[in-house]
Formats: C-alpha cells, sequence, structure tokens
C-alpha cells in the first residue's frame, strides 16, 4: 500500500482522520499510535509559534486558554511558507470571530499590535534621518516635501486603549487601562520596535506620508481630522524613532 | 556530481553548538571549546534587524553551518522555487562553512507542516529526493549535506534501508551526509533496530558534520519505549555512547550539540559541548 503525501497530511490535521494503511511500527503492526506524535509534533510546534508570537495576546487569555485557542487557530489556518516569523497574520480576524472572546473586544487588535512589532523587528535596516538636517529646512520648504519612512513603520488605529494595554503588561507601575480609543506609531529605532502613543491626528497625517502626501497636505489632512493637531509633536517622534529616513523637495 | 557542488564543507573537527539568540553576549565572552556555529536558515531570512546583525557579527569570529529546515527536500512536490531562493540569497551573503538539510517533507499543496516528515524509501523517492539535491547543489554552487530523520513509525512499502537510501543518494548527487546520532539511537529504539548495526552499515565515509541532541523518553500505548527528538534535554548517556562508536569508525569530524527547546543558561550548553570536546579527544590523540 503506498502512502502518499496528501493521505499523510490529511491524517496528519484531522484527528478523527483514520491513520494510513501502509504504516507500520516495530513489531510491523499498524502504526496508529505512532502516527500520534507526528500529529502531536505538528500541532504544538505550531500551537508554540502562535503563542511566542503573540506574547501579550497569551499574557491577557492565559497559558491554558491561548493553548487551546492556539490549536483552534494552527488547525484552520496552517502556515502557507516556512518562514514562521511571519505566521499568524490571519490570527487577529480569527479571534474576532469567536464568540467565546466577544466580551473581550480589544483582543483582536493588540494580536495586530504584536504583528506590527514582529513585523518591524524583521524589516529592513535604514539609517534614520538627522534631525539637523531637518532643523535647516525652512518650514515653507518642509511642507512642500515628501518623506520615505523605515520599512518598519507602521500604524495602528484602534477603538481600544491598545497603547496603554501593551504598557500595563510589558512595563512595570504602568497605569491600569481605561476605556478610550488610541492611535499607535510603531518605529525601531535601533533594534528594539516600540509602540508610541499618537496624539490626535498623527494617525491621519502619517497614514498620508505613507501614501505619498507632502508634509503640508498630509498637515491639511490631519487639521481637517483634528483642528489641534501637533505637527511638531508628531515629527519629533518619527525623528526620535528613526522613522525619517529621507526628505525630498516635491518638484 | 556537478562541478558547481563545489566547494565541499570546511567545518572544524571540533564542538559546536546550535546558536540561539539569548547567548549572544556568553558566546563571544566565553566561547571555549565551542569552535563553530550552526543556525536555522529559515530565522536568517528576514529583511533585516537585530538576527541578521547578529549572525553578521558572529560570522566574522566562527565559522557558520547553515541548516535549513524548511526545504522539503523529500517532498512529491517540486522544491519551493522562492524558498530556493532565498536560501540562494543568505547562502551567498554569509558564504557559511557548511549547508545541510534533511531527509524529510515538511511541505505538501499549500501548507507547511513545521516538522520533519517521514518518507518512503523506494527507487520513486529516491529518484526524486536526488533530483531535488542536484537542483539546490546546483542552485547554491556547493556540495550539500543530507541528514538522517528520527523516525516513529516505517512504510511497509520501502525496498531500501535507511543507510542503503542514503549512500545511493550520495553515490548520484554528490552530495555528503550530516549523521545525527540522536536520530539514530531514537528511530532504531522506536523501530525495534539496533543503533550500532545502523551505524556500521552507514556510509562513514560521507560523513560531513555529526549531530547529537537531547530526545524525551516515553512508552507507548501497548508497552514499547518511544523516543521522541524534542532537542530539550542533555544528550542522553548512551547517545554520547553511540558517538563515540561513531568516531572510532570516522575519526575525529565537526560535532554540534543541539538545544532548541527549554533552552539552558550558556554554562550548561557549553558542558555539553565539553563532553564532545572529550569524544573527539579520545580519537584525535
Amino acid at each position: 500500500m503506498t502512502v502518499s503525501q496528501t493521505r499523510f497530511l490529511t491524517a496528519l490535521l484531522d484527528p478523527a482522520a483514520p491513520v494510513p494503511d501502509g504504516l507500520v511500527d516495530a513489531s510491523g503492526q499498524p502504526a496508529a499510535a505512532r502516527f500520534n506524535v507526528y500529529r502531536n509534533n505538528v500541532v504544538v510546534s505550531l500551537r508554540d509559534a502562535i503563542c511566542v508570537g503573540f506574547p501579550i495576546v497569551t499574557r491577557l487569555l492565559g497559558q491554558e486558554n491561548m493553548d487551546g485557542i492556539a490549536r483552534m487557530f494552527v488547525r484552520a489556518h496552517p502556515p502557507s511558507s516556512p518562514l514562521l516569523m511571519h505566521y499568524g497574520a490571519e490570527f487577529p480576524d480569527f479571534l474576532s470571530g469567536l464568540p467565546q472572546l466577544s466580551h473581550r473586544g480589544f483582543l483582536p487588535d493588540v494580536a495586530r499590535l504584536e504583528l506590527a512589532l514582529r513585523h518591524a523587528y524583521h524589516a529592513a535596516d535604514a539609517a534614520g534621518l538627522d534631525p539637523a538636517a531637518l532643523a535647516d529646512t525652512q518650514s515653507e520648504a518642509l511642507l512642500r516635501s515628501r518623506v520615505t519612512l523605515a520599512p518598519g513603520v507602521s500604524v495602528l488605529r484602534s477603538d481600544w486603549p491598545v497603547y496603554d494595554i501593551w504598557r500595563f503588561n510589558t512595563q512595570p507601575d504602568a497605569a491600569k487601562p481605561r476605556h478610550v480609543a488610541q492611535d499607535v506609531l510603531i518605529t525601531r529605532p535601533e533594534f528594539d520596535p516600540a509602540p508610541n502613543l499618537l496624539p490626535p491626528g498623527g494617525a491621519t497625517w502619517i497614514a498620508a506620508l505613507i501614501d505619498g502626501e507632502t508634509v503640508g497636505s498630509a498637515l491639511d489632512m490631519a487639521q481637517r481630522d483634528c483642528p489641534d493637531f501637533d505637527l511638531t509633536t508628531c515629527l519629533a517622534l518619527l525623528l526620535s524613532g528613526n522613522a525619517l529616513t529621507s526628505l525630498a523637495r516635491k518638484d | 556530481m556537478p562541478d558547481s557542488a563545489k566547494p565541499p564543507n570546511h567545518l572544524p573537527d571540533a564542538p559546536g553548538v546550535g546558536y540561539k539568540p539569548r547567548h549572544f553576549g556568553d558566546i563571544l565572552k566565553q566561547p571555549h571549546p565551542v569552535a563553530w556555529l550552526e543556525i536555522h536558515a529559515e530565522n536568517y531570512m528576514g529583511d533585516g534587524g537585530r538576527p541578521l546583525a547578529q549572525l553578521r557579527a558572529l560570522s566574522e569570529r566562527f565559522p557558520i553551518s547553515v541548516h535549513g529546515v524548511g526545504l522539503s527536500i523529500g517532498g512529491e512536490a517540486p522544491l519551493d522555487a522562492e524558498h530556493l531562493a532565498r536560501l540562494k540569497r543568505l547562502v551567498s551573503w554569509l558564504n557559511p562553512a557548511s549547508f545541510s538539510e534533511h531527509l524529510a517533507w515538511s511541505t505538501h499543496g499549500a501548507e507547511f507542516m513545521n516538522d520533519l516528515l517521514p518518507l518512503p524509501y523506494t527507487q520513486e523517492t529516491l529518484g526524486r529526493v536526488a533530483d531535488h539535491i542536484d537542483q539546490v547543489q546546483i542552485a547554491l554552487g556547493r556540495q550539500m549535506l543530507l541528514e538522517n530523520p528520527s523516525s516513529y513509525l516505517a512504510f511497509d512499502e520501502s525496498t531500501f534501508c535507511e543507510t542503503d537510501f542514503l549512500a545511493e543518494l550520495c553515490r548520484r548527487t554528490g552530495c555528503g551526509l550530516l549523521l545525527d546520532v540522536n536520530n539514530v539511537f531514537v528511530s532504531a529504539t522506536n523501530l525495534g533496530m539496533e543503533p550500532h548495526d545502523y551505524v556500521d552499515a552507514y556510509p562513514i565515509d560521507q560523513i560531513g558534520e555529526i549531530h547529537v541532541g537531547g530526545h524525551d523518553a516515553e512508552t507507548d500505548r501497548h508497552g514499547a519505549p518511544l523516543l521522541i527528538d524534542s532537542h530539550a534535554h542533555p544528550v542522553a548517556e548512551p547517545v554520547w555512547d553511540l558517538l563515540g562508536h561513531v568516531l572510532a569508525r570516522s575519526g575525529p569530524k565537526p560535532v554540534l550539540v543541539e538545544w532548541d527547546n527549554d533552552v539552558p543558561e550558556w554554562p550548561v550548553l557549553r558542558s555539553e559541548a565539553e563532553c564532545a570536546a572529550a569524544a573527539l579527544a579520545v580519537v584525535s590523540a
């Protein structure tokens, strides 16, 4: 009896499926129990990859709950690439779809933040712009410029206090999160990714910069969203996070 | 063997360890007796950041062995061209002392299982694996080493024993072998064979590298011993004994200690490397 890899794999992912004929143990008997070693290895190694990739979600759920949810996820979404550093992109949406977690609506955004931090960790290296170069730029010229952001930089907009939840679970003495909406800028100053709380309008401004708008037109969009938008603070956040890699006058 | 499948591997005949980022500082301060390091290729296929910066720094001090765990050389499907291209990029950038992969499969269709799954040893699988090895050696422009798997079951359809299958792959492709002594012990125990017989039948001249590592010991529901290749413990005593038997046949070789789960503090891993150094000293004298 030939055991194709399709048959092997089908039985591997479905614990209720029969073990393929043609697999034998030391005594030449059908290897049902031994096949379970592979079943277990696969699910446990992928489950662990999810737990390691989402440490704050794991902490919030507790290890035992997280193990169970990660097992369900692994069976529903096995990885499509040998690069496990990218595994789990569907995890936030998967959490949103679980009725048993509907009372903890913040979890998917916490998972999105953890994905963004992981993405930043592996992103290409890029030298940040020297703040002195910006100090020499006339504000008129600055407004007409386009900027390039470092590859790991991203913005997460949330209806939940994701930044405070991150702080509360990673920093000693952080205040308990209150229910407010928060936008987060993810930067990587050197090798360690860092979430930064964005002031109102900041997410609109940076999203517009990422879309290729000039500093000035991004500013207009941010001010339409939020009349008190503070350009200086947001620019300082980008500079201190090594998030700006170039500045070019619009032609 | 195609001319492009050169140069051969050149790790030192000395102890190495599997590199874990938590040991970065300790390795640079206190490496002895560790003379070389092995990395899992897939962990260094990101675009940048700390993993590649650490690897660059380590490669200035140590010979590096790149050990792939995701190429699925034993897969029924063609090799993943995108993954092979990523591997080529890493190997070209790093120019490591060695590249190795497994006699196993992990990808089928669109799914990657993150485990080293077994294949039957038949004429058909022999031809397919040999083709895949040729393809890898041509793409990388160097010889590769192929590692024997840990087995928990066997295929009724197999017509080769594993040692003959490996020997024939070397003959057809010019690849070398990575002998994982722990895998020999685990497979032999699980399949009711004698590990020394495996070593005695093994194409010993093809060894470019040796692995030792820890396993879990269980009992299956029929009361038979079941060993799991967990890399989460010190190397077991009978595995060190088996290493001695291998080295007595092969002479000094690069010996790697693998510890991938529940990774200990550096001094614990270093003391495992001391044991490998002691085993090598016996045959170097």
